[in-house]
């Protein structure tokens, strides 16, 4: 496929019957749709007819990889999702998860990134558009953004632009709707080059008694449309978002919709008044495949029909066809399905908020969409196989070649520390994101907490008007994923639970964003069947269910596919915010101790990649009891009171966590690696389970016995105080650096990158 | 004591401002939709907030300063009430000729999101009362057209008139003079780009805003 499926909207126009009119068979338009040839027989057989242009453009974005999940749904089976605290978990827009005293969060991650690979700006706003509207929709007010951004290496000549675009277009968009931006991740690498990733998460708040969903309850009740008009924007977004790019992408800017984000304000406002006042018996955003996905969705959960004429649907411009009002995505629409006689109500509110509003259907009896345009029938669909029907597919797969574990010894040790420090701390990945962060509103509602600019593991916003506070994470390690998607697929789990639990956190659930390149290719589905494995079985030994999530598969560019990268957004639970811990309290004469065992594991670590140019190794080995075992110390040391100051390890292991703490405290340390490792592999290993924390020097008595009642080992590692972070290694000083001069480095990066002339 | 806050259409601090309010001061707080023609009586305080006022389309604050609220907000200016435009509000102030100057797009051409230094350079103004002794507060800002702007003159005018009260340590979008926030010359007028809604107690980094509500609710 190389070009843009859209139709003359002559040919649509004339819909039902008139492929005549361009020469071309609805076989030939099918496959322009984005459907196989045997997912075209399955719409014969299933139809008994041959179907017109509306009714293939129906079948081909309802069962487009993004709608349907078909490659996908078998093995995400696999995950836990249910729990104590799950009140809704996947299936609607958004998960929900009971957070005590009546009240719910509401969470999902989902991604925008074919769309803003080919056009940044709007790619990324909408994204973030879309996202709360999935939240809103379910009746919760969105309270916190945050974001997972994926670009190619910093060299290739589109990265740049696509940054700037980007954060230019979740800050636009985010900043306007004025909900928070309190967290994310941003990583570089070449295996992005020609395809960026922008997930976006939203968390909103909820009364848990109040929560809104999509089936429709009973037939004869009207269909109502609300917020922004159709326009020709968007259409076939869906079924781009499930095609690889090659030389053409650009071509498919049309395909990617334009967002207003005073618009969605307005919108959220609405839809929430609307609800407060009792007119809604089911609500759906559209969003992917617009007014088709929502349509058929409303019906189909509730095991009904429904009727729409088109002529009611509010359009931007004149002309449009049936097939580009059912195509179009363009964004801030919802539909509604009132409750009988509530029209009044509900045209009251539009009316205050400006928005456009009309009743363009009813729900039926028949099992059956039903749309009419000018006079006529276009479309008579029975639901049932748009959606539950809908192909499913059991992708073959093999194992995914697993890259062989490092000994330490077989990495060099660094031959100049100094600089070795400097360097790490000013790689693309590990270098501060400021710059982009700075762009975004993170203290709109006055809940913020803990932010980007707040050295704490988790973003934080309180409850509004009580103790509580939601605690928010986004993580993955995609080279860990890489080289074992097994392991990896359990280390984006244990990183997320890993921060929740070093704020002080109690880890709740989780939304998952699987991007991953062509499931057609058996050794990429081998990553994602293994991915979703590991993932599965984190999620069932750490308590923490999914809940919601997204799938983006076909993340590929000429054959070659980005590093598997199944991001998690975690929330996790605060009962009470004045016993929550960060990593930047440190204070001088305090403790430095070392939670966990280190055994020094160098695969796949950024020391190897960024440093020694070596990208292999075995990842470290996720042990998920010894994880809850010392998480849950760690947790108990904060909510004790032992602790406020505490960094789990990742990226760079001890030596970056140390050096974050001691520049985000403004106090220096001194580090003692005593064991029997090598300098490098205690330094700069990766192994999991662990946490740097400071104590006062009367506290570690308690530390001792709590530890070993807990069965968990510790290490004092350091004493805090002076302007340096100085590391004495086996055989002397490796190295001692002035705070400021890690903070140049650390912060010197990604201005210079961005800001540097063209 | 008796405060509104104004809700146009894309207002997004409008609850900040109302929570700022009551956890600062003991004053009620109504709100007002931007459509009304009358506002509650007996007001000791009236509050422009934050936000996207239309979402920014034309020029920030200018079709806000056309809500038919706004004559009513100039009226209670005129007969003395405090009015304070933070933000958007700020922009909505000088769009309304409410205010001096102009605020353009930050140097840097980005928004920008941070905490902030402010020196308060009059402590003499209703608002500002309570920055006496310490002659300073940190509060955040958060805006993409926060660079305040007035002809050469206007500024000597207005420094010497004692009408500029919050200037930036570390000047972050450009603005004339590090001019973070000023009043009018009658002194009941004051618009700043810094939210003191966003900083009114410690958790949120500073309390240092709630210093702002009090002093213009003290004589009330």
């Amino acid at each position: 496929m190389s070009k843009t499926p859209t139709p003359d909207s002559s040919a649509a126009k004339a819909a039902p019957s008139s492929s005549a009119a361009t020469g071309k068979s609805m076989a030939e338009y099918a496959r322009e749709f984005g459907l196989k040839p045997e997912e075209y027989d399955l719409v014969l057989t299933r139809l008994e007819r041959e179907p017109n242009l509306v009714e293939l453009g129906v079948f081909s974005v309802m069962w487009s990889e993004h709608c349907s999940y078909k490659s996908s749904r078998r093995h995400l089976r696999k995950f836990p999702v249910t729990g104590p605290r799950v009140l809704i978990g996947p299936g609607e827009n958004a998960g929900v998860i009971d957070i005590g005293d009546g009240q719910a969060a509401v969470f999902k991650m989902e991604s925008h990134n074919h769309p803003s690979y080919i056009e940044p700006y709007q790619g990324a706003a909408t994204g973030v558009g879309g996202i709360m509207r999935d939240v809103f929709t379910m009746g919760a007010r969105p309270i916190a953004l945050l974001n997972a951004l994926r670009f190619g290496e910093p060299s290739h000549p589109k990265t740049r632009r696509l940054v700037s675009g980007v954060v230019s277009g979740i800050g636009g968009y985010g900043n306007c709707v004025g909900v928070p931006t309190v967290g994310g991740e941003t990583q570089f690498h070449a295996g992005y080059n020609g395809n960026i990733l922008v997930n976006a998460m939203c968390v909103g708040l909820a009364d848990a008694d109040k929560i809104f969903l999509s089936a429709a309850p009973a037939p004869g009740l009207p269909v109502v449309y609300f917020g922004s008009k159709t326009g020709r924007d968007g259409i076939h977004g869906a079924t781009m978002a499930s095609a690889e790019f090659d030389e053409d992408s650009d071509e498919k800017r049309p395909t990617v919709q334009v967002g207003d984000p005073f618009a969605e304000k307005l919108l959220i406002e609405a839809t929430l008044e609307l609800m407060a006042c009792g007119a809604v018996a089911a609500i759906q955003d559209m969003g992917a495949a617009g007014l088709t996905s929502s349509s058929v969705e409303m019906a189909g959960k509730g095991g009904l029909g429904i009727a729409l004429d088109l002529d009611a649907v509010p359009q931007r411009e004149t002309g449009m066809s049936a097939y580009e009002m059912m195509l179009s995505e363009s964004q801030e629409r919802m539909l509604a399905i009132l409750k009988p006689g509530r029209e009044p109500d509900a045209y009251r509110v539009f009316e205050k908020w400006g928005l456009d509003a009309a009743v363009i259907g009813w729900t039926t009896e028949t099992g059956r969409i039903v749309l009419t345009h000018k006079g006529e029938i276009v479309c008579d669909l029975p639901l049932g196989p748009l959606s539950d029907d809908a192909p499913l597919y059991d992708r073959p797969w093999v194992q995914p070649a697993l890259s062989p574990r490092i000994e330490a010894d077989a990495v060099p040790a660094p031959a100049d520390w100094s600089k070795t420090v400097l360097d790490l701390l000013s790689t693309p990945d590990m270098a501060s994101k400021r710059w982009l962060w700075e762009q975004y509103d993170r203290h709109v509602m006055a809940d913020t907490l803990a932010d980007s600019a707040t050295a704490a593991d988790a973003g934080m916003v309180r409850v509004h008007g009580t103790r509580k506070a939601l605690a928010m994470t986004s993580d993955c390690t995609p080279r860990y994923v890489q080289a074992d998607p097994y392991e990896g697929g359990k280390q984006a789990v244990a990183e997320a639970w890993r921060n929740l639990i070093s704020v002080g956190a109690e880890p709740i659930a989780i939304t998952d964003n699987l991007n991953f390149g062509n499931p057609e290719r058996p050794e990429i589905m081998g990553q994602i069947v293994r991915a979703i494995d590991g993932m599965a079985e984190a999620c069932a030994v750490l308590t923490f269910p999914v809940v919601s999530g997204n799938v983006s598969l076909y993340n590929e560019t000429n054959g070659v596919a980005i590093p598997p990268t199944p991001t998690v957004g975690a929330v996790g639970l605060l009962q009470d915010y004045d016993r929550r811990a960060g990593y930047g309290g440190l204070k001088a004469g305090q403790v430095l101790v070392l939670v966990g065992a280190s055994t020094g594991e160098l695969g796949a670590s950024i020391y190897l990649r960024d440093i020694l140019g070596r990208e292999e190794g075995a990842p470290p080995p996720v042990d998920l009891a010894v994880e809850l075992r010392n998480g849950l110390l760690v947790r108990s040391l904060i909510l004790d009171g032992y602790t406020r100051v505490v960094h789990d390890l990742s990226d760079g292991g001890l030596l970056i966590a140390a050096a974050e703490m001691a520049m985000a405290s403004k106090v220096g340390a001194m580090l003692t690696l005593s064991g029997d490792l090598p300098d490098h592999s205690a330094l700069l290993g990766e192994d999991q389970a662990r946490y740097l924390i400071a104590l006062d020097q009367v506290d570690l008595d308690h530390l001792d016995s709590a530890a070993e009642a807990a069965g968990v080992p510790y290490e004092v590692i350091g004493q805090a105080g002076g302007c340096e972070l100085a590391v004495q290694g086996r055989g002397g000083l490796l190295f001692a650096l002035d705070l400021d001069d890690l903070s140049a480095a650390h912060e010197g990066w990604m201005p210079s990158f961005m800001d540097a002339p063209v | 004591m008796k405060s509104a806050v104004i809700v146009f259409p894309g207002s997004n601090c409008d609850r900040d401002c109302k929570v700022a309010i009551e956890r600062s001061t003991a004053s009620s707080v109504d709100m007002v939709w931007h459509q009304e023609t009358a506002l509650p009586s007996g007001l000791d305080l009236i509050v422009l907030p934050g936000g996207f006022s239309y979402g920014d389309y034309l020029r920030c604050g200018a079709m806000a300063a056309l809500s038919p609220v706004m004559a009513e907000v100039k009226a209670a200016a005129e007969r003395g009430v405090a009015v304070v435009g933070i933000c958007n509000g700020f922009q909505v102030l000088c769009e309304a000729g409410m205010l001096p100057g102009a605020l353009l797009r930050n140097a840097k051409l980005k928004y920008i999101c941070k905490a902030v230094t402010l020196d308060v350079t009059n402590t003499q103004t209703r608002f500002s009362t309570g920055y006496s002794a310490s002659r300073e507060a940190v509060m955040t800002v958060g805006n993409g057209e926060g660079n305040f702007f007035a002809e050469e003159a206007e500024l000597d005018r207005i420094e010497g008139e004692g009408q500029v009260v919050f200037r930036y340590r570390d000047n972050p979008n450009g603005s004339a003079r590090n001019i973070a926030g000023i009043v009018n010359g009658k002194g009941n007028v004051l618009g700043l780009m810094p939210h003191p809604d966003r900083s009114f107690e410690g958790e949120l980094g500073s309390a240092d805003g709630a210093l702002l509500f009090q002093s213009a609710l003290a004589s009330a």
